[in-house]
């Protein structure tokens, strides 16, 4: 069974850095999600994990053995790319063989692992067609198929399905799970799309900045992000944070101001007084026209989104700051009537002017 | 024609006309040059070469005569053929491979690549002129600088390569083959055209370079070659200058750069055979043609189109 083991690794192209010292062990079979905004280097590690970018520092191990010097094709992976990067001359089945051949692989077993693999992905019909004639979907699975024809001991996705319409997007995703569940092999998986990073991962990596700002389980992310950082980027529609300060202290925490209430508040770690904090609540989480909790006042609806089972409600509070509320169903409320929200402690979030999590209003 | 289709039909002819005057306007020019100085050239010489037009006289119309004379009783036409075949065969694979290879070095993100495609490209400017025959005839004689550089390195004494009639054609064929730069160019775009992502699959699937290369690179550029050695094809055939210079006008030594250009204009302006001159030009337009056709028919066998 095969690991995978970051240890200080970077990228430097001259005196940028681009991965900044990433430490990271990856388990046999995990299925792991890299995850984070546009240059913050979560491709460009997956190449470096590929062999397609040479590593600057630190140390790659796959099952224990230093890759750093290896070529791409002795590192045992097999990686699908954004484009899909079938070669646009050879039949399905020549795409899927050409790696084996290059392997001088007897013929017979080409021809086992080739029809084998496309027994698994439905495209046995597709076999003898140039990559022109399929459609996106198709071409996916092909470029799923040579790698799975590998036999890899690691599988990379790079962004694979940022190329398919909405609808084949989340048909794929499902296969592309089945998959994993079928042939159990350890998957890494970069996208900027966070429905792929929470349906798919075992474990998610956010990387901001060519660093790892947290790792952990898809729901272990959504509920204790680390910073404000993750806390922003993981969620749909994203998280609200409202400034609050500190006005008081107590033994087991301090008090807050919160939309002219005083509301204490459990923290483990020590805040001074004055200081200014950001609660961070989820959409979702809002409470609306009197279903208790802590009330926040009236919100002034700006513009309303209606998606049928849910209803995206934007608006802004009193003291102006914007709000965003996630409610379930359909609502008959218009842009620019009211709407009286309020939280509940147990579904905020609180991070210190640095955005770090405070421990921990929750569960302190 | 019915009311509704006359209703569908637009604003009258004279209007449209009016409206489109600009563009005729502008296209003039060409069309002028294309008619004067090409179309009409063309018809009329295949008009005399059914004639036996020289420079005095009037042309008599012989009918096919000269083309019949071109295949049955004339010696020369048939040397001129050999010459002009042997140099097509070797001159554009030769001429491709150098452009290809020397492309796909560049290709390689070389600091520097501009000026490099620069230097590279200047011979295809420069070379097909008279001032660079003429060097090639100094670098290819007998005291020539070729031979005392092979006399220097190696004491060997080099015959007259230009004068000798087994070496002759070839150094003209170098001469050509030294002119890669604007199929070079043409192969560059072509290799960008890859995107970079296919050698990186490949890279993964344990290709070597060289594998990468022909399974592929050349495979990928199959358009780009094909079109390459159509133009270039069609371009060795018309070829003239080295060979006249070189040779003096004479083709020799012992006709071995009887090129099938020089021939004609030698019928033409040595021996005022204007008449013939033409119909061999029409010979030359058909073999052209029937070459090119041929390449398109085999394109589907080799030719790899991409959507």
């Amino acid at each position: 069974m095969t690991t995978l083991a970051l240890k200080q690794v970077q990228k430097r192209y001259g005196a940028v850095e681009i991965i900044r010292g990433v430490d990271l062990q990856i388990g046999s079979g995990e299925f792991v999600v890299f995850v984070g905004p546009s240059g913050c280097g979560k491709s460009t590690l997956l190449r470096m994990i590929a062999g397609l970018e040479p590593i600057s520092g630190g140390e790659l191990a796959i099952g224990g053995a230093r890759m750093n010097e290896k070529a791409a094709s002795e590192r045992g992976i097999a990686m699908v790319f954004q484009s899909y990067a079938l070669y646009p001359h050879m039949s399905v089945y020549k795409n899927m063989s050409f790696g084996l051949e290059t392997m001088r692989m007897p013929k017979p077993e080409i021809d086992k692992r080739v029809r084998k693999a496309a027994e698994i992905l439905q495209i046995t019909q597709l076999l003898e067609r140039k990559p022109k004639q399929l459609s996106g979907g198709q071409r996916q699975r092909v470029a799923i198929g040579r790698a799975i024809v590998r036999d890899p001991k690691i599988f990379l996705f790079d962004e694979p399905l940022s190329n398919l319409d909405a609808e084949l997007r989340v048909q794929t995703r499902v296969e592309i799970a089945k998959l994993h569940a079928d042939i159990g092999a350890t998957m890494i998986y970069v996208t900027h799309d966070q429905v792929e990073a929470m349906t798919l991962a075992d474990r998610i990596v956010v990387l901001r900045a060519g660093r790892i700002e947290q790792q952990g389980s898809p729901l272990e992310i959504y509920n204790r992000p680390v910073n404000r950082f993750v806390a922003g980027f993981i969620g749909s529609p994203k998280m609200n944070f409202l400034d609050v300060s500190v006005v008081g202290r107590r033994d087991d925490g301090v008090v807050i101001g919160l939309a002219g209430a005083d509301v204490a508040v459990p923290l483990v770690e020590r805040v001074e007084i004055g200081a200014t904090l950001s609660l961070g609540v989820r959409p979702e989480h809002i409470r609306a026209n009197g279903a208790g909790g802590i009330a926040l006042g009236t919100m002034t609806i700006t513009h309303i989104e209606h998606l049928g089972g849910q209803t995206i409600i934007y608006g802004r509070l009193p003291d102006k700051q914007a709000l965003i509320v996630a409610m379930e169903g359909q609502t008959l409320l218009n842009t620019g009537e009211t709407l009286n929200v309020s939280i509940a402690p147990e579904h905020c979030h609180l991070f210190d002017a640095e955005g770090r999590r405070l421990a921990d209003w929750a569960q302190a | 024609m019915s009311i509704a289709d006359a209703s569908n039909a637009g604003p009258p002819l004279s209007v449209r006309l009016r409206s489109q005057l600009g563009g005729y306007g502008f296209l003039l020019p060409w069309l002028l040059g294309f008619v004067v100085l090409t179309l009409g050239p063309a018809v009329s010489s295949f008009y005399l070469s059914l004639t036996d037009f020289g420079l005095m006289g009037p042309a008599n119309w012989v009918g096919a005569e000269n083309y019949v004379r071109i295949a049955s009783d004339d010696p020369r036409f048939w040397t001129a053929m050999r010459v002009t075949f042997t140099f097509v065969l070797l001159s554009v694979p030769l001429k491709l491979m150098f452009a290809l290879a020397i492309a796909v070095a560049l290709n390689k993100g070389l600091r520097g690549l501009t000026v490099f495609r620069a230097i590279f490209y200047l011979p295809s400017l420069v070379g097909g002129s008279v001032a660079i025959a003429v060097l090639w005839r100094q670098v290819f004689a007998g005291d020539g600088v070729l031979n005392q550089v092979l006399a220097a390195l190696f004491g060997y004494e080099g015959p007259s390569w230009i004068s000798n009639p087994s070496t002759s054609l070839y150094t003209l064929v170098l001469l050509a083959a030294w002119q890669f730069g604007s199929s070079m160019i043409i192969f560059l775009a072509g290799l960008r055209q890859i995107p970079q992502d296919m050698y990186e699959a490949a890279s993964i699937d344990g290709a070597s370079r060289s594998r990468q290369f022909f399974k592929i690179t050349l495979p990928l550029l199959t358009p780009v070659i094909f079109f390459n050695a159509v133009i270039l094809t069609i371009d060795a055939f018309k070829a003239f200058t080295s060979a006249f210079v070189v040779s003096d006008g004479s083709g020799g030594p012992i006709d071995t750069t009887l090129f099938y250009t020089l021939y004609l204009y030698q019928e033409a302006f040595t021996n005022f055979r204007f008449g013939y001159a033409s119909a061999l030009a029409w010979v030359l337009v058909v073999i052209i043609a029937i070459f090119t056709a041929l390449s398109f028919m085999s394109a589907k066998y080799w030719v790899h189109y991409d959507d």
